[in-house]
């Protein structure tokens, strides 16, 4: 076990070094960041000092030496835009997003977990077709969608939730259920599918001739069986909102981390670029590892 | 008229299916008093789990429909009582043990929770429960029970694990047990210790015991009354030594002389250049040694069996010798060239003359190929051997030659039964024209009038080409009437090698002794005499 993390950790750091040479260099493609930072009648003069105090004169391998340099000392750089160090910006961005993915895996956890384990006790009745009929169209719809149809129904017809921007509980709602939605009928179509495979073996068969009542097959008897496909996929969904939910935040003007990297890309603010990247990998990596944890608490058959 | 522990009274099961009604048990009855032991005997599709799991509550309906009958207990139909007041009965009062325990216990709990749930479940404190569980774990013979109560189901043999279940179905101290193939996964020996601890058990608590099975050697160790079933239909009833010694109904005469064991033993005397000479093979799976320095010969044309329990390392020696794992050290010459040494280009020759036949037919035959390709594919693979122009006369001829018909050519595995796909793999085996074929457990799956087929068609197969076999099995009376040479494995090593005679009628190796007293007859007389000092040396043992 702990060999298995050690190597994890290690091929890890790997993929995170080979991320950021990429990004680096990529993002330097996109052009000049003083052409978009000063006004367009800057003169010659100005443009050469913003460049020579951002260090954008020296040659390329020079600027990534001492960006990695400075990034072994933990200092990120500043951001041009905000003039704050670029990890600041980051991670009160991640703070936002961490709150929204959390709440909304949470939720999609226990309701998918409840709804589609009682649905599959019973396949093909009324229950299970229609909770296959919600799970799939929740599956299939598209976010920016349902996002701005949200909007005009419940902002701005009916004006029980503010359209944008964060400060009170209501507005977070429209956010949570629009992110919601998908990953629910997708986790929802797995459970169902796991726990209709667990219901069908042998050990089932066991619990019944012990006497063992009906809700306490579902829940405890096959749910853990069940689980393992499905927290592959809950992992999956959480790494994706980790990483920012771009629509989502853009459409509700929600200050997350998605928002903010895309935003730092359109303004070649590189150094927030570079640090947003290297957040969301370490947030992805801890919830891996979090996941492989759960697995071999869930099935003893692992702990070798 | 006393009033029998339980009584079945014409019960009929029906099962809707996408290929439409099938009648699984049509208008049985059949009884069971205090005390005693009832076998119910059949072949697959015999329907003769279905009244079990009728009574334990355990058909899903639909499929399943109860068309009529009734199950008495206690005075009472089982089959009215509202679900409720049935799973009281369940686990309490009416237990169960299935086979393949392994699958049967749920692999994320320990066996600790598994046991004492049951009696949770029915009222008892949690305290007591878990004494309970520890002296059953004791009187089941699970060594460190302390230490077994926390452990998880796959970290036990598959002996212990089912010992665990019997523990699990005694808890409450139930009036029924029913018993479904209880032995059918285990090792001969392994087999006869917990057949003997069943009969123990119900000595000690004079429970009437349900035992489901094909075995005929089971029903005789330890059947009172025996029920054989037939296509849905109860054709005898009696005790084991009257439906042995003087079986009224067709079907049970053809049971009873399809039990392999009795035909006349083969004397090999082939002499001259062996066909395969096996020096020393060695094979180790990372520090598990599978195979110690494993030596023998076999002669064109004759039958070497390779028996021994689970984890002897039989299977490993077959893949071995075809190089489907390449061994650590030892040679096998085959006529007088070491084929775990030739280069690839004369494998692949030396492929076509040694083929086989595995276990499970359904999963070693491709699904999605019909006959005629998984036949001709030999020849797609090796195509000196026949001209494509000829590939549908030859599997024609090959299909005759192995009992089917040229018309099945075009069919899927899926439509055949079991004996019919192992047909298949036989032919598939033989359109290489081999020399050698290597059966891996190749009749072990299939009920015992089927085997008998097989086996029948493998000895013909034998006589008429002179194929050479490598019969590995766990079966020893199927061994007795097929083979000419016998290897007895244990743990990696040739404990004993010699003629089929020598090794059945006087065997030299304390091991090879006890794996033929571990063997059930299928005669109740011979059992009974057997049964007594196996009992015993079986605790010593154990």
């Amino acid at each position: 076990m702990g060999k298995k993390m050690m190597r994890r950790i290690v091929s890890s750091f790997f993929s995170l070094v080979a991320l950021v040479v990429m990004v680096f260099f990529l993002s330097r493609l996109t052009g000049d960041p003083a052409a978009l930072f000063l006004p367009i009648d800057a003169t010659q003069e100005m443009l050469d000092k913003f460049r020579e105090l951002h260090g954008l004169n020296d040659p390329l391998v020079q600027q990534f030496g001492r960006y990695v340099w400075d990034v072994l000392q933990l200092d990120f750089g500043d951001s041009i835009r905000k003039a704050r160090p670029a990890i600041d910006v980051v991670l009160e961005s991640f703070t936002w997003t961490l709150q929204l993915a959390l709440i909304t895996i949470a939720l999609v956890t226990a309701l998918a977990i409840t709804i589609g384990s009682v649905a599959a006790f019973r396949p093909g009745g009324l229950f299970d077709r229609f909770v296959s009929l919600v799970s799939l169209i929740g599956a299939s719809a598209p976010d920016f969608w349902i996002a701005i149809v949200g909007i005009v129904v419940f902002s701005i017809t009916l004006g029980w939730v503010p359209t944008s921007g964060t400060g009170t509980v209501w507005h977070w709602i429209l956010p949570v259920a629009v992110l919601f939605i998908r990953p629910f009928g997708l986790i929802l179509q797995v459970v169902r599918g796991s726990m209709l495979t667990a219901f069908g073996s042998a050990y089932v068969k066991t619990a019944r001739a012990k006497g063992v009542g009906n809700r306490s097959i579902i829940f405890v008897h096959t749910l853990r069986n069940a689980m393992l496909p499905v927290i592959t996929v809950i992992g999956d969904q959480a790494a994706a909102m980790l990483n920012g939910a771009v629509v989502v935040e853009t459409i509700f003007g929600f200050p997350g981390v998605g928002k903010l990297m895309i935003d730092s890309i359109l303004q070649r603010d590189f150094n927030v670029i570079l640090a947003a990247i290297m957040v969301t990998a370490l947030a992805i990596f801890v919830m891996n590892l979090l996941i492989d944890i759960a697995y071999t608490l869930l099935d003893p058959r692992l702990r070798t | 008229m006393a009033e029998h522990l339980l009584e079945v009274r014409n019960l009929s099961v029906q099962f809707h299916t996408a290929g439409g009604t099938v009648h699984a048990v049509r208008n049985i009855s059949w009884h069971l008093d205090r005390g005693e032991t009832l076998a119910i005997l059949g072949e697959s599709g015999s329907g003769k789990s279905v009244s079990a799991s009728a009574i334990m509550n355990l058909i899903d309906m639909p499929p399943g429909e109860i068309t009529s009958g009734e199950v008495i207990f206690a005075g009472r139909n089982l089959l009215a009582m509202p679900d409720d007041e049935r799973r009281a009965i369940n686990g309490k009062r009416i237990a169960m043990i299935f086979q393949d325990p392994l699958s049967h216990l749920n692999p994320v709990f320990t066996v600790g929770w598994q046991i004492i749930e049951v009696m949770r479940i029915h009222g008892i404190a949690p305290d007591a429960a878990r004494a309970r569980a520890l002296d059953l774990l004791k009187r089941v013979g699970i060594p460190a029970p302390e230490a077994a109560m926390r452990k998880y189901p796959h970290q036990f043999s598959g002996g212990q694990r089912q010992r665990l279940m019997i523990a699990m179905a005694l808890a409450l101290k139930p009036d029924i047990v029913i018993a479904d193939e209880p032995t059918t996964a285990l090792d001969v020996t392994v087999q006869a210790e917990v057949l003997a601890l069943l009969g123990e058990l119900q000595k000690e608590t004079g429970l009437g015991l349900l035992l489901i099975t094909h075995d005929l050697g089971v029903v005789a160790d330890i059947a009172d009354r025996v029920v054989v079933m037939n296509a849905g239909e109860i054709v005898e009833t009696g005790t084991p030594d009257e439906v042995y010694h003087n079986p009224q109904h067709p079907y049970t005469r053809k049971l009873i002389s399809a039990a392999p064991g009795r035909g006349e033993m083969h004397e090999p005397n082939a002499t001259g250049e062996p066909l395969l000479k096996v020096e020393n093979l060695c094979k180790s799976y990372g520090s598990f040694k599978a195979l110690k320095g494993v030596s023998f010969t076999l002669q064109p044309g004759e039958t070497m069996a390779v028996v021994g329990e689970s984890g002897s390392g039989k299977s490993t020696l077959a893949r071995a010798l075809l190089r489907l794992d390449e061994a650590d050290s030892g040679h096998a010459y085959w006529k007088g060239r070491d084929l775990l040494k030739m280069p690839a280009k004369e494998l692949y020759q030396l492929r076509r003359q040694m083929q086989m036949v595995f276990q499970d037919p359904t999963q070693s035959l491709n699904p999605r190929m019909t006959v005629y390709q998984l036949i001709s594919e030999a020849w797609v693979i090796h195509p000196e051997i026949l001209p494509k122009a000829q590939w549908r006369s030859r599997v024609e001829e090959l299909l005759t030659q192995v009992g089917l018909s040229p018309a099945h050519a075009e069919r899927y595995p899926h439509q055949f039964s079991g004996g019919q796909r192992q047909r298949i793999a036989i032919a598939r085996a033989l359109a290489l024209r081999p020399e050698l074929i290597v059966c891996d457990e190749a009749v072990s799956a299939l009920d015992v009038s089927i085997q008998a087929q097989v086996i029948a068609l493998l000895d013909k197969l034998r006589r008429e080409l002179g194929i050479a076999f490598i019969f590995i099995a766990h079966d020893l009376p199927v061994v007795r009437d097929f083979a000419d040479h016998v290897m007895v494995m244990q743990a990696g090593e040739c404990v004993e090698v010699g003629t089929v005679r020598q090794i059945f009628e006087n065997p030299q190796r304390d091991y090879t002794r006890r794996l033929l007293d571990a063997g059930l007859d299928p005669d109740p007389r011979v059992q009974a005499a057997r049964r007594m000092p196996k009992i015993r040396a079986g605790r010593e043992v154990g």
